[in-house]
């Protein structure tokens, strides 16, 4: 069979399939349908929660509930911006951690990733092994001797400490991320510079740092994400009330006062401490994506 | 310029991260082996006492085998639920068409919520009083009443489930896409020439070529799921009656509410032991697939 003759037959048989697949219109608006239907099921619950959170104290509170805000009132965003300590205390504590917590990720997985895309010397897939070891020993089993360290060096109930902890997190998906953006860019671009008479540390920070630095917002964005997400770590670490982080509120929230949920105003800090991790993926969904394939499966 | 030198320059490059694991994570660890043979707890003591404590898990704590068997169920209902879903709206939503990956989209954003978050999210909606959840049941004749949903361990087990579900499915989706969409085009075509209906193909193909993918994604699920311990705190408290620890969940009980952190280091082996099989082989998985 000629080839013409067989890419006929191919394209005869792939409309035949659309037929059955569901290329073809009926088909595809079904799925189409089938697609919007489980969108707005995904959607649902935050939704609700932010009608919820828009509802009058009692309204949110009453039974049986309803679907829809029928009132509208910021009553719950401002008994949450005043719940305790003041929702600016926790969400300054969430974002103090998250920022080491990024910059320590940076300060350590870059340098790693070069060295380990770069470089040639025995051992080292050793010790990227080690890098990884995060994986292999979770940071929920190593918790307990971790708090017996910071309450020995003061880091017990600090920024800094909780930040080392999310940082231990990000680790080996942030060296295994960098090492392949460094081994992505060609190499002939650092022998030029050396030929210029470029110094090892220049070619890092001149030449490949600039390169990669899709794969450091990547990893960037993931240390804030977990770090502004983290419970168990907040939970242990934290002991102080001004220290709690946003999640750690919210529980604090739920809990209440004498024994009664005051369901609005957590429907409010539910909002609030959504809304930067869906901010960062709706703008910022292109490196979010792309690091969760390269780092998982690549 | 000298190789020697250079090749020691790598290390140099690796010695941050390196020294941080080796201070924040080995060290830890070589503290968590040691620990647990001793008495130590938030009061002070850390005296020795030999495998006093492995003893007391294996003949003296009915409640932490109640909490592994627990996490083990846990783990074996969701991971083919997350698994199956996972796939199935990944066949859905793997083409590049504008509503289907708008779809993707929505189906995803869950996972960048925090669990916590999210399980306080999901208490309200299966609140027997006020739980729009229950509600919608009712209203869609699935029950008759609002749900009490805390009170016995299954239920609650499913309430977790569901509210873990929505807000971790869109994970493997998108991965499974990843896979889907690297499948060539020919190898489809040459089976769309066979006459091998949708489903056949389902079946022959997109399975199979993406088996090591859902291989790894398993594995990343199941540790997850074994390592349990926000959406029960948070939903169950462990309860009714104790039936809902995880693993995770007993051993922050007996380290840090009951302060035994020799007991709870003791526990935190356990698990350990248990939890570096899986992800062992999740690495050995990863870097045959970055060679290939």
């Amino acid at each position: 069979m000629t080839d013409a003759a067989l890419s006929t037959q191919r394209r005869v048989a792939a409309v035949r399939d659309d037929r059955v697949v569901g290329t073809n219109t009926g088909i595809r608006y079904l799925l189409a349908a089938v697609a919007v239907f489980i969108s707005a099921l995904m959607l649902a619950p935050v939704v609700l929660s932010l009608f919820a959170s828009v509802k009058s104290k009692a309204d949110a509170s009453a039974v049986p509930p309803t679907y829809l805000p029928y009132s509208f009132s910021t009553e719950n965003y401002q008994n949450i911006l005043n719940y305790q300590a003041g929702l600016w205390t926790y969400v300054g504590n969430s974002l103090a951690v998250a920022a080491l917590a990024i910059v320590f990720v940076i300060v350590l997985a870059v340098p790693a990733g070069y060295g380990l895309a770069r470089f040639k010397f025995r051992g080292k897939e050793v010790l990227f092994l080690v890098l990884l070891l995060p994986l292999m020993i979770p940071y929920q089993s190593i918790l307990i001797p971790i708090y017996m360290m910071f309450a020995k060096i003061g880091l017990a109930n600090t920024h800094v400490g909780l930040a080392v902890i999310h940082t231990i997190l990000q680790i080996p998906f942030s060296v295994y991320l960098m090492r392949n953006s460094f081994e992505g860019i060609p190499k002939e671009l650092e022998e030029a510079a050396v030929v210029d008479g470029g110094t090892s540390f220049q070619l890092f920070t001149r030449v490949a740092l600039p390169l990669v630095l899709p794969g450091i917002v990547t990893i960037g964005l993931f240390a804030f994400i977990t770090s502004w997400n983290e419970f168990l770590a907040a939970l242990i670490v934290m002991n102080k009330e001004t220290l709690f982080t946003v999640p750690i509120m919210l529980v604090g929230v739920r809990t209440g006062h004498l024994g009664a949920v005051d369901w609005g105003t957590l429907q409010a800090g539910v909002i609030i401490s959504i809304i930067p991790c869906i901010a960062i993926y709706v703008f910022l969904q292109k490196y979010y994506v792309s690091g969760l394939l390269s780092g998982a499966v690549k | 310029m000298n190789l020697g030198k250079r090749n020691l320059l790598g290390l140099v490059y690796m010695a941050p991260a390196l020294l941080f694991v080796a201070v924040f994570v080995l060290y830890p660890f070589g503290q968590l082996i040691y620990t647990s043979f001793t008495d130590a707890s938030l009061l002070g003591g850390g005296k020795w006492v030999g495998a006093a404590n492995y003893i007391k898990i294996f003949t003296g704590d009915p409640q932490f085998w109640k909490a592994l068997w627990f996490t083990l169920k846990y783990t074996v209902v969701i991971t083919p639920i997350l698994m199956g879903l996972g796939f199935l709206l990944a066949l859905l939503t793997a083409q590049n068409d504008r509503v289907l990956q708008f779809a993707r989209g929505v189906i995803f954003m869950p996972v960048v919520i925090g669990l916590g978050t999210s399980s306080l999210l999901w208490f309200w909606l299966f609140d027997q009083q006020v739980g729009l959840f229950d509600k919608a049941l009712v209203d869609l004749h699935f029950a008759k009443n609002m749900i009490v949903w805390f009170t016995n361990a299954d239920w609650a087990l499913w309430a977790v489930i569901i509210s873990v579900t929505w807000k971790v499915v869109g994970f493997g989706m998108i991965l499974f896409v990843a896979a889907l969409q690297s499948i060539s085009r020919e190898v489809v075509e040459a089976s769309q020439i066979d006459g091998a209906s949708y489903w056949q193909r389902v079946g022959m193909i997109y399975l199979p070529l993406t088996f090591r993918t859902i291989l790894l994604v398993t594995l990343i699920s199941a540790i997850g799921s074994m390592l349990a311990f926000d959406q029960l705190y948070i939903m169950t408290g462990g309860g009714p009656r104790g039936l809902t620890f995880t693993s995770v969940y007993w051993i922050y009980q007996s380290g840090f509410i009951k302060f035994q952190l020799g007991y709870g280091s003791a526990l935190a082996i356990v698990l350990t032991a248990l939890i570096m099989i899986g992800a062992a082989i999740q690495i050995f998985l990863t870097s045959r697939s970055a060679q290939q």
